[in-house]
């Protein structure tokens, strides 16, 4: 027997045994578990569940373990993911440190930052946010403004980042600041990690068409940044920027099925919501075929999941299927809320009040919320102009440089 | 359940593209439909494929096959559909071959097996009866008479019918269209008295045939199978066909893809390749994007058929899953290599149009999008 299957017996086994049963079910978004400075639980489970799978170094199972990781290799990490997805288990914590800064910080900080940051980062003790985008700086992100200027012992930081998730939450900001505004768009910019305690430093949530909202703006007069929270090299951020978006991507796939809207299931909901399939009128057969088609989409990107992960361990090049991975997920996201919508008619309708119920509510906001999908992390034209450029190698325009 | 092909597998697929590049190149079926052949394959070629042992690819090692399994055939037809090449493989092998594998008595399996993969005989499945397959509405009556059966009814669209040796018979012994109790399979000699066979000429230069049958009596010998229980073993082996059209199509329509992709490139309009052009390459980046789905849900299906411990019902969802969104894809990728190759696209002197008609027969083959999404919906609520 091979050893993988050990682990895979072996890892079940604790599974079963440490994760307690009311973490094992879809997860309300008010539930996740944000690791961080001020940690807070709901139930005393999810506080089992958190600090058994910390001291276990599974918040970051394939990280070294003299960074605090639990060691696994690619292929071991593979077999947790998927005994915890068999499970249903809810991820411990939620926290874009790891799933982001992390491993940019392990392939580009250095040994001091890495020892720094790493292991609270793996202990689920800060919790991070994004400073990347900008008013002015969207899709054309390296047009971004915020500067860094050198103040001798420090960086002076100015200016302002936008759809920055949970600002007002977080304890440490990694950001991305002009410190050369004479060099041409991309060279000039450089990675920093702040404090959110600095002075200096506000943060403001923003309402969206869902209702209240994580995305903040925040703003930052005058803010003193020390020397040594530079990542990578001064003037050299677009590299580990483009590292960092690489990782929101799988990251923001990944994200989804953790997330309340891949509970929701078409199928069942279909049932529940038209009458059955021999007494269905010619619109309600039509509207059942469409969520049929719409799930077997759903099923054909969850098997193209298993297969980029079977090709990773390969050792395939998965760049091509990986660029259609976060299109394909927030696009089939929108599509589905659309026929979710029609199948439930009025019922996914509501706002709030007990004229429905949750769950009905759940989808009218999913549904809304499902529009940012398709706009945060690369938008949907984005992922297609890189797919058109970088695997397919098509040429370039005239248009935009 | 693995999504990717084994080192086996590979070797296999990296020959038969080679083959097919060196003997059947597109311009091959393009000869063949210029020079009105009626089989609409090459026999010589079809020699060759059998010396390579691809007509044993599915069978038991003791029925003579060489156990290579579905995606085994999934490997060599990706490259089928990529050169679009035309043999009996499906017809003989994969669906007829395969009844007598799984439904054969003995003596059916010693008449047939060693005659199939020798590629001395060839069989054909008749199983559609109208415009839309459906297995399930055969009405095609057999009656017994003494110990033996008598065939009347007609049948369609039968894959290479025309030069087939012999047909396995969808029938109909009890029960009503739509019942899936009450089917049975017959095997039915080409030149029994009573059976007549005409050419339907298909749109991809294939060989399509009617065949129709007065009177037909056979001995108690020609059942395959128990009398009325035929549906479960033909299931399966159309599941079988499905998943291998599913990989042809996926490999007719990545070259489709390929094709137009260098197309964008080199094409130059407004001084400038097209290929350029955002309006363009976000097209050419969706369908990107839906090959690879089909890809996973091919290959998902293939693996599903070599699977022995999914249940009947998991195996068929994969499968229509597989023949949906390979469909699906061909047809957004289809419909788009046209119109981007512009008017050259609408000439016959381009490939695209031989591939854009066979990926229209693929389809309807053995269930559209339509019916597997059916398919697949009734499946999930029978599982609930």
């Amino acid at each position: 027997m091979s050893t993988i299957e050990d682990f895979r017996r072996e890892t079940r086994a604790w599974l079963e045994a440490n994760c307690p049963q009311s973490m094992r079910s879809p997860m309300p978004d008010g539930d996740l578990v944000w690791g961080g400075r001020t940690v807070e639980f709901k139930t005393e489970d999810q506080r089992l569940w958190f600090e058994r799978m910390r001291d276990k170094g599974w918040f970051c199972p394939d990280w070294p373990v003299e960074y605090g990781g639990g060691g696994l290799s690619a292929e071991q990490n593979a077999v947790l993911e998927s005994e915890m997805r068999r499970l249903r288990c809810r991820p411990p914590q939620i926290n874009l440190g790891v799933w982001m800064l992390g491993p940019v910080l392990l392939e580009f900080g250095s040994e001091e930052q890495k020892r720094a940051l790493l292991p609270p980062m793996a202990r689920g003790e800060i919790r991070w946010c994004q400073g990347f985008s900008e008013p002015n700086a969207g899709s054309d992100l390296a047009s971004l403004k915020a500067s860094a200027v050198d103040a001798g012992d420090h960086f002076l930081v100015n200016g302002t980042k936008i759809w920055t998730s949970y600002g007002d939450k977080s304890d440490w900001m990694y950001m991305l600041v002009r410190t050369d505004p004479s060099a041409s768009k991309q060279k000039g910019i450089s990675l920093l990690v702040v404090d959110m305690a600095s002075p200096g430093i506000e943060a403001r949530p923003i309402d969206l068409i869902s209702g209240k909202s994580s995305f903040c703006q925040v703003f930052f007069d005058n803010v003193k940044v020390p020397k040594d929270h530079l990542i990578g090299p001064l003037h050299g951020g677009w590299t580990l920027a483009k590292a960092l978006l690489q990782h929101e991507r799988r990251a923001m796939s990944k994200f989804g099925e953790f997330s309340l809207p891949n509970h929701f299931d078409l199928l069942e909901l279909a049932e529940r919501y038209l009458p059955p399939a021999a007494s269905s009128s010619l619109a309600e057969a039509g509207l059942r075929a469409r969520a049929i088609a719409t799930a077997m989409d759903e099923h054909a990107y969850k098997l193209t999941t298993q297969r980029m992960g079977e090709e990773m361990r390969a050792r395939q090049n998965v760049s091509g299927v990986m660029s259609i991975m976060k299109l394909v997920h927030s696009e089939q996201e929108k599509d589905k809320f659309e026929v979710l919508l029609d199948l439930m008619g009025h019922r996914a309708l509501g706002w709030e009040g007990d004229a429905f119920e949750a769950e009905e509510l759940a989808v009218a906001r999913a549904w809304l919320g499902s529009f940012a999908q398709t706009i945060a992390g690369g938008s949907s034209e984005v992922q297609l102009n890189v797919i058109a450029k970088r695997v397919l190698e098509l040429p370039e325009g005239k248009q935009a440089k | 359940m693995s999504l990717v092909y084994s080192e086996e597998q590979r070797l296999l697929a990296d020959t038969a593209s080679e083959f097919l590049m060196a003997k059947s190149p597109v311009a091959a079926l393009r000869k063949l439909r210029d020079e009105g052949s009626a089989e609409g394959f090459d026999r010589a070629l079809w020699r060759e494929m059998v010396d390579m042992g691809w007509s044993a690819i599915p069978y038991p090692e003791a029925l003579g096959g060489l156990e290579f399994g579905c995606k085994g055939l999934g490997a060599v037809f990706e490259h089928i559909g990529s050169k679009l090449s035309a043999s009996p493989l499906l017809s003989s092998i994969v669906l007829g071959g395969s009844l007598i594998e799984l439904a054969a008595s003995a003596a059916q399996q010693a008449a047939w097996m060693p005659a199939l993969i020798g590629g001395d005989k060839r069989l054909a499945l008749a199983v559609d009866e109208q415009p839309r397959h459906d297995p399930a509405a055969s009405t095609l009556a057999a009656v017994r008479e003494g110990a033996g059966y008598v065939l009347n009814g007609s049948k369609l669209f039968i894959s290479d019918g025309i030069g087939a040796d012999a047909f396995v018979v969808v029938a109909r012994t009890a029960g009503k269209a739509g019942e899936r109790a009450g089917i049975s399979l017959f095997l039915v000699a080409a030149d029994a008295p009573g059976v007549q066979l005409t050419t339907m000429k298909t749109i991809d230069s294939r060989n399509h045939a009617c065949l129709v049958l007065k009177d037909v009596r056979l001995a108690a010998d020609a059942l395959l199978g128990a009398e009325g229980d035929g549906f479960a073993v033909l299931d399966t082996v159309l599941d079988r066909g499905r998943a291998c059209i599913a990989a042809e199509l996926l490999g007719a329509t990545q070259a489709l893809f390929d094709t137009t992709v260098d197309y964008l490139k080199t094409r130059v309009q407004f001084d400038v390749p097209i290929g350029s052009f955002q309006a363009l390459q976000h097209r050419a980046a969706w369908c990107f994007t839906h090959l690879h789905l089909a890809r996973s849900a091919v290959m998902a299906g293939l693996a599903a058929m070599d699977d022995a411990e999914l249940d009947a019902g998991a195996r068929a969802r994969l499968v229509s899953l597989a023949k949906w969104k390979a469909g699906d894809a061909a047809h957004r990728i289809s419909r788009e290599a046209v119109q981007l190759h512009g008017g050259m696209g609408v000439t016959d002197e381009l490939d695209v149009g031989l591939y854009l008609k066979r990926i229209r027969v693929l389809q309807a083959s053995l269930g559209d999008g339509d019916f597997h999404c059916q398919r697949y919906g009734e499946q999930c609520s029978a599982e609930a």
